[in-house]
């Protein structure tokens, strides 16, 4: 290794591509860092400049994730779900992953629940933040905080 | 070897609020890891979800490099008629594919 | 920073006097699944949510493929797997007569490739591999543990447990130290279990991706800073075959989740 990692987070990432045929061995360095300005940005590109209320919308993450790489999440809205009053999309955000944006979901009145469920990666104890768009083109929000450890050992990168 | 995993009900009431669930097999390589070597791996992820019910798009999700690997998807859907659910994942360096099911709606 | 904290941890477990000294009785027995989140837990139930299951839909299709010069798929002699391989995870290392030592179903799957379909081997870690492995074992999901009985199997039987006692690395820690006498404690956060190797091939969220059990031993002996035993070398399937009979009556889990 001719590269000493600059911070403990790199050194534990060493992460497993270890005799995985054919992969190329990978350590993960600290990334750049979203910023809360690109987090602003980022739902400032959703809703324009709509003002977001709170409410109505449920984050479903376990507040202490067993590993940041594979987290469920699940995104719960209050709406009927009518052909007049119905969920349009679903916006998911994050403070300090590289990048600020999970994941967009486009869903309408024929799913008949305002309900998604996936699994993300979080890089480091955080806030996500849900934005539901409705019919009325209202946003509505909510925000959790999540504590994110690294696992215990690393895998050598052989 | 693409594979997906859907699960779809074989049958349901007309009017049923039904759980679709889809996992595709993928890296989602977030582009933001480096080899040893300090070399940047490129990203490679799936962009793009959309499930089409008897060929009208009743889900669509925008995916990013925070989206787990082997991303796992579960929306619903009204069961309105009988026929063929169709899923597409597209992505990163020409990456496609496809799935379906058939559902019987009474 | 992380290596004041290691030691000031390896210094803490090596001090303490034993406190659940000797082996982990019956009942106290628990499963990898238990020390788990709901969510971690309900990602393993669900077959239609369980990534794992992708590898052993890969691995089905394996089974059934021809491969090799003499263009054998496992099903031309083995059958519907559902039958054939019902129970056969749940024995292993199991004693080979020809090379007259216990192998892992991976080894066991490389020595059919080899005798029965003149196939080249699969590399240890390789996505077939672990494919084949996880539909093999998962055949045997929900049976007990009854590896280790055979008695041509004792000699390495009792090198596993040495080697499960023994301690190593600069850490100069041994598994038992922390899975016998610390389980249920926490490691940086996470729980420490008791190391039933019950649902192997797993899908460790760490990997995000499917993996055998010889790679997280050898992941662990890292961890403990010493230099890994080769992908199967005979210390690993050794302790593959004292983890597994250490784990006799357990239910088979394959394929987990583990995070």
């Amino acid at each position: 290794m001719k590269r000493t990692p600059p911070t403990r987070r790199s050194f534990l990432s060493l992460a497993g591509s270890a005799a995985v045929a054919g992969a190329v061995p990978v350590v993960t360095l600290r990334p750049l860092e979203a910023t809360p300005a690109m987090l602003t940005s980022a739902i400032r590109n959703v809703v324009g400049e709509a003002p977001v209320r709170t409410g109505k919308v449920k984050l479903d993450i376990p507040p202490l994730v067993e590993n940041g790489n594979t987290v469920p999440m699940t995104v719960r809205v209050e709406s009927p779900m009518t052909s007049t009053e119905y969920v349009k999309s679903i916006h998911v955000f994050n403070e300090k992953n590289p990048q600020p944006n999970i994941g967009n979901f486009y869903i309408g009145p024929s799913a008949g629940r305002a309900q998604i469920s996936t699994r993300i990666r979080l890089a480091d104890t955080q806030k996500v933040v849900a934005i539901a768009r409705l019919s009325d083109d209202s946003f509505w929000s909510t925000s959790v905080d999540i504590v994110v450890t690294l696992a215990a050992c690393t895998e050598e990168v052989n | 070897m693409a594979s997906a995993l859907i699960n779809v009900p074989r049958k349901a009431k007309r009017g049923d609020i039904i759980e679709i669930k889809t996992l595709m097999s993928h890296i989602m390589e977030t582009g933001y890891r480096h080899t040893a070597a300090g070399d940047l791996v490129p990203r490679d992820i799936i962009t793009s979800f959309i499930c089409r019910y008897n060929g009208s798009e009743i889900f669509r999700a925008d995916f990013f490099p925070a989206i787990a690997a082997n991303p796992f998807m579960s929306f619903f859907t009204v069961a309105k008629e009988s026929g063929k659910l169709e899923f597409e994942w597209i992505g990163d360096n020409g990456f496609s594919s496809t799935a379906s099911a058939s559902i019987t709606v009474e | 920073m992380n290596r004041f904290r290691a030691i000031a941890m390896a210094a803490l477990l090596a001090a303490m006097a034993s406190l659940h000294a000797g082996e982990i009785s019956g009942e106290q027995r628990r499963s990898g699944y238990s020390f788990m989140g709901p969510d971690t837990r309900a990602m393993q139930d669900d077959d239609t949510s369980n990534p794992a299951m992708l590898f052993v839909l890969d691995g089905e299709a394996l089974w059934n493929k021809r491969t090799g010069s003499a263009e054998r798929a496992c099903a031309d002699c083995h059958g519907d797997a559902r039958e054939s391989m019902k129970g056969i995870a749940a024995r292993y290392p199991a004693f080979d007569k020809t090379l007259g030592r216990p192998v892992t179903i991976e080894q066991r799957i490389n020595l059919e490739r080899a005798r029965r379909q003149d196939a080249p081997p699969l590399a240890y870690e390789s996505r077939d591999l672990l494919a084949l492995s996880a539909f093999v074992a998962n055949q045997s999901r929900g049976m007990p543990v009854v590896a280790g009985d055979d008695p041509e199997l004792k000699p390495f039987l009792d090198k596993g447990r040495d080697l499960f006692m023994q301690r190593q690395g600069q850490l100069n820690l041994a598994c038992s130290n922390c899975h016998e006498d610390n389980w249920d404690r926490r490691l940086a956060g996470s729980p420490v279990t008791q190391a039933h190797p019950t649902g192997y091939p797993i899908y460790r969220l760490e990997w995000q991706s499917l993996g055998s059990l010889e790679r997280r031993l050898r992941s662990c002996i890292t961890g403990v800073r010493a230099q890994a035993f080769d992908y199967g070398a005979p210390e690993l399937v050794e302790l593959e075959l004292y983890l597994m009979s250490r784990a006799r009556g357990m239910k088979l889990e394959t394929p987990a989740v583990r995070p």
